[in-house]
């Protein structure tokens, strides 16, 4: 029921709608809970993005992993 | 799996004693059993999943409920996962009635575009899907549209867990798409090592060892290792959305009492989409009497395998219990995964 799915979106449309890539599949999808533009990433659950996700805060994981790595090493 | 197996070795080295925590999320167990997770972890560390999956969580009387709308002649459109979930006499898919899998409660309105029946969306769902329904009633939909409202929230259910001890637990693994949501600050007043992951098999590994080194540094604090997704105070449209709509009220867990506040009821305002009032449905305690133990399962303190009916009376195919019918529940996952763990 939580599964979510990161997608860019590609067009929006009238009506908080938007077109979303995840990928593979273009789909139509409710766009009322976020502020988005064409170009960013979010996160599709039920047929609606219900957060916007930037490619900085993807990496910042990253770096969270690195520190993990970097602090077992002491 | 390169730093998952740096983090396994570390998570060997660390766990010195016993420790349990508990997720509250089908996808993590998902994610879990199907890259047999456990059976890498060290022998003391032990991951239990607690009541993580909507579906599986809502209480016999409010499917009994559903079956009454659908006796009354309205379109029922629901999620795929609760057709099968029994009811006191049969289930939505075995019920006769009009009953349509839908993507998201817009459908539901799509459908009810284009009829004069009476259409009913199902609205099950955590604080992730809870706020899709919050932006579709806004939108004012027909008259012939309206919902059962289901959805429960997860903080109530963790603080119940808590002061009830039962699962003795070292911490939560907190949900990271509820969070995404929501965010964490409602976590905060927990005492209680906490840690909202994401889903790959490394993010829950992460989680885990984040989890143990609270545990060892005396630390009990939400910390985030999903923060690609997650923010601290999440989709604030979303949760202002949510409750201008919702409003919390009591409601029952299957598995569980009733939990204070732990339920979202649609607000005064907006009772003619509500269908417990426009079709008159009252929804009753239904005690179960059978040897399905999913009230456990759901409490975190047994396994799907310990049930008797487990891959024997009760499969996928014909569940007895609401566990063995939800992609997100434990017994459905671990009979897809590891039927023999």
């Amino acid at each position: 029921m939580c599964i979510a799915v990161p997608a860019e979106v590609l067009e929006i449309k009238e009506g908080k709608i938007g077109v979303v890539d995840y990928g593979d599949l273009r789909q139509e999808v409710r766009l009322d809970l976020v502020d988005v533009e064409v170009g960013e990433f979010v996160l599709v659950h039920v047929g609606f993005a219900i957060q916007k996700l930037s490619r900085e805060e993807a990496l910042e994981t990253r770096e969270l992993f690195r520190q993990v790595y970097a602090a077992m090493e002491e | 799996m390169s730093r998952g197996k740096e983090i396994i070795e570390a998570l060997r080295t660390l766990a010195d004693r016993n420790y349990t925590f508990m997720h509250i999320c089908g996808t993590h167990e998902a994610s879990i059993a199907r890259s047999g997770l456990r059976s890498v972890l060290p022998d003391n560390l032990t991951i239990v999943m607690g009541p993580g999956c909507p579906v599986c969580i809502t209480p016999q009387g409010e499917i009994d409920a559903a079956l009454e709308l659908a006796e009354k002649d309205c379109i029922l459109a629901t999620y795929g996962d609760l057709l099968r979930v029994p009811g006191s006499e049969g289930s939505l898919e075995s019920c006769g009635g009009e009953v349509r899998v839908v993507q998201g409660v817009h459908k539901a309105v799509e459908i009810a575009e284009k009829t004069d029946r009476e259409v009913v969306f199902l609205s099950v769902g955590f604080e992730t899907t809870a706020p899709t329904v919050a932006a579709t009633i806004l939108q004012s939909p027909p008259e012939n549209f309206s919902i059962l409202s289901l959805h429960r929230l997860v903080p109530q259910a963790m603080q119940w867990l808590l002061e009830q001890g039962e699962a003795q637990l070292d911490g939560f693994m907190l949900p990271g798409h509820v969070c995404a949501v929501m965010g964490y600050e409602e976590y905060e007043k927990f005492p209680v090592p906490q840690v909202v992951a994401g889903f790959e098999p490394e993010d829950i590994l992460l989680g885990l060892l984040m989890l143990v080194n609270q545990v060892r540094e005396g630390r009990a604090e939400v910390e985030n290792a999903y923060p690609r997704v997650v923010c601290r105070e999440g989709n604030v449209r979303a949760k202002e959305l949510m409750y201008e709509v919702f409003e919390p009220c009591d409601a029952e867990w299957r598995g569980f009492p009733v939990i204070p506040q732990s339920g979202l009821r649609l607000k005064e305002q907006f009772s003619a989409y509500d269908a417990r009032k426009k079709f008159d449905v009252e929804i009753r305690h239904v005690d179960t009497h059978s040897a399905c133990i999913c009230d456990q399962v759901l409490r975190g303190v047994a396994r799907p395998t310990d049930c008797k009916l487990f891959g024997t009376a009760c499969t996928p195919r014909k569940p007895v219990g609401a566990c063995m019918v939800s992609h997100e529940g434990a017994c459905k996952i671990w009979y897809l995964y590891q039927r023999n763990p």
